[in-house]
């Protein structure tokens, strides 16, 4: 295998954990409540945009921003099950719809009026220069973004496995009126998940911040680069969305390499109308 | 009785309004509400009556507006020779994408349709065939009547009215036929009217088809409007947000729900365009999103719903009760 296609799938599998962090955020939610939030990939172009004024208001690097994108992004998300999430999960399938997508809108175009619609970019070097390892070059920023995406995905997964939060959480997504007895506050738990799962977002979004192209549009792409994540690796589940997020990153990376860097977007989005036509379940879920 | 007056009264305001209010800015306005309004009301048959939110119908739109202006483009004909076809790429794309997804809860359907809607934008920017990122552009100096090209926008405004009255008694037939009874029960509970013998997926499919090819139509009358199309005019995915916020304001699942809607934000669009310049164009959909949520919210059933108690409850029309 040439050199080129080694570093093309490194690539695609740093970014792909940066996928599987925000899917997992999209697939905690749409596991415990049974809601679909439109607004998901908005959530990490929030993120993206808390970075980009970090940086241009106090020069801070991802160390200031991504911890702050996190909370004001956990703070957004808390704020919304409050708000809306907690009624219109009750409400019609329309309503739940229309919920999250209009607030996919209010977020993406508030964004445009503010900063326009231009591309903005963080420099080259905030993070570091580029790595020579092994033949392989390695910028830091997406070294940075994929570990810390993979640590906190993995982190994810254990609480939700193995601390007593995690129990109560799933014991609310297995029934919230059976919990309810048991002593825990449905609410409160479901707030937990949209704070995790908007934390995760903002993470994400600081991550990529450092490399990745920032316009108010991007979350259209990542929202459905969640979907697919989350049908592929079977709903409610974080570890089929972290296989499934590298999987797509790298999908993604060798169809730029090999077809033409404007038909990635297509590859991904045909692999996911594929996967509703055979296997919705995805790949290691059950319905 | 009351609604046969008040049905005319609304004719009778529809057909005269282009002739009171006769500034071209007016009439355009008109025209525009009356397309969207066609649009809107074709979705209204997957999304209110069928229950199945389609977030990208726009796909079909582009379907007819692409058919109309590329059977000019391509083969000299007029873009009415184009509607046919553009039906028959909706209704073909509809079945594709609804077999597999209307089996499905809902929420797969919305996502899958927004996919089906971004992956033809992508695909359509990048042939050159249909115009790539340009689009293509309809006859610009009319050789005879049959190019529908018109610079004043008073006949556009008729031919619209009679597509939409068409379009409305197509719902209010089916509505009110075996399918509409059946698309009624499938919505308040899928599984018990599965139990009772309704054909649940066939039934949605066959909406969701018929809805495709009335929004195709939409689309090749916008394109025969605006004398061109090109992939954000014509299959971005703004557009399907604009056919269901109108549809879903209005009152998603009542016949005259998107009409109301429509004649409402478009409007609203064009004033905020027009006063705020390019600005304006965030600013619009900042509002269309903030009243989206607002529905959403606290009036899932849309304006119309409002209004709905006061008549005899459930007559013909199916609106969705909040649960």
């Amino acid at each position: 295998m040439s050199f080129v296609l080694v570093q093309v799938i490194v690539g695609g599998l740093l970014l792909g954990a940066v996928y599987a962090l925000f899917s997992s955020g999209l697939t905690l939610v749409w596991g415990m409540m049974n809601i679909v939030n439109f607004a998901h990939g908005d959530f990490v172009m929030l993120g993206m945009y808390v970075a980009y004024v970090v940086y241009t208001l106090m020069g801070g690097g991802p160390i200031l921003g991504a911890p702050l994108a996190t909370l004001v992004l956990a703070t957004l998300g808390v704020v919304v099950y409050f708000a809306l999430i907690r009624d219109i999960m009750k409400g019609p399938m329309l309503a739940q719809i229309l919920g999250t997508f209009g607030l996919a809108l209010l977020l993406r175009y508030s964004v445009f009026w503010w900063f326009g619609a231009n591309f903005l970019s963080m420099p080259q070097d905030i993070v570091g220069g580029t790595y020579a390892f092994a033949g392989l070059r390695i910028e830091a920023s997406r070294l940075l973004a994929g570990v810390v995406a993979l640590l906190v995905t993995f982190g994810l997964h254990l609480l939700l496995t193995r601390t007593s939060l995690g129990s109560k959480m799933l014991a609310v997504a297995e029934d919230a009126t059976a919990a309810q007895l048991m002593g825990i506050r449905p609410d409160t738990m479901q707030a937990i998940a949209w704070a995790i799962a908007a934390g995760a977002t903002g993470l994400a979004g600081a991550l990529i911040a450092n490399f990745f192209y920032i316009v108010p549009t991007v979350g259209e792409t990542l929202a459905i680069v969640a979907f697919v994540t989350v049908s592929l690796g079977g709903f409610g589940s974080v570890p089929g969305a972290l296989v499934a997020g590298l999987l797509i990153g790298v999908i993604e990376s060798l169809s730029g390499y090999l077809i033409g860097a404007v038909y990635k977007d297509i590859v991904v989005y045909v692999l996911f109308l594929f996967f509703l036509w055979f296997r919705p379940q995805g790949l290691m879920g059950k319905m | 009785m009351r609604r046969l007056l008040w049905l005319s009264v609304v004719a009778a305001v529809a057909i005269a309004y282009p002739l009171l209010l006769s500034s071209p800015f007016q009439q355009r306005l008109g025209a525009l509400v009356l397309l969207y309004a066609i649009a809107a009301s074709a979705w209204n048959i997957v999304g209110g009556y069928a229950g199945q939110v389609s977030v990208g119908h726009v796909v079909f739109f582009g379907c007819g507006a692409y058919a109309a202006m590329g059977s000019y483009a391509k083969f000299g004909l007029s873009p009415l020779f184009g509607i046919p076809g553009g039906i028959v790429l909706a209704v073909v794309l509809a079945a594709i994408v609804g077999v597999p997804t209307l089996r499905l809860s809902g929420h797969y359907f919305s996502m899958a349709t927004i996919a089906v809607a971004e992956t033809m934008r992508l695909i359509v920017t990048n042939t050159d065939y249909l115009g790539a990122a340009v689009g293509l552009s309809g006859p610009t100096v009319p050789r005879n009547i049959f190019d529908l090209s018109f610079l004043s926008s008073l006949p556009y405004y008729y031919l619209f009215l009679v597509i939409l009255a068409i379009t409305l008694l197509i719902t209010w037939w089916m509505a009110n036929s075996r399918m509409g009874f059946y698309l009624r029960a499938i919505k308040d509970s899928e599984r018990a009217a599965r139990s009772l013998g309704a054909p649940a997926s066939r039934t949605k499919l066959y909406a969701f088809m018929l809805s495709a090819a009335l929004t195709s139509v939409a689309g090749a009358l916008y394109a025969m409007m605006f004398g061109f199309v090109d992939p954000e005019s014509g299959l971005g995915i703004l557009i399907s947000v604009k056919i269901l916020i109108m549809a879903a304001l209005g009152g998603a699942g009542l016949l005259f729900g998107p009409l109301v809607g429509a004649a409402i934000l478009v409007p609203l669009e064009e004033i905020s365009n027009s006063w705020l310049g390019g600005k304006g164009a965030g600013l619009t959909f900042v509002v269309y999103g903030a009243i989206i949520v607002l529905i959403a919210r606290f009036q899932p059933g849309g304006i119309l719903s409002l209004f709905k108690r006061r008549g005899k409850p459930g007559v013909d029309t199916g609106a969705s009760h909040a649960p």
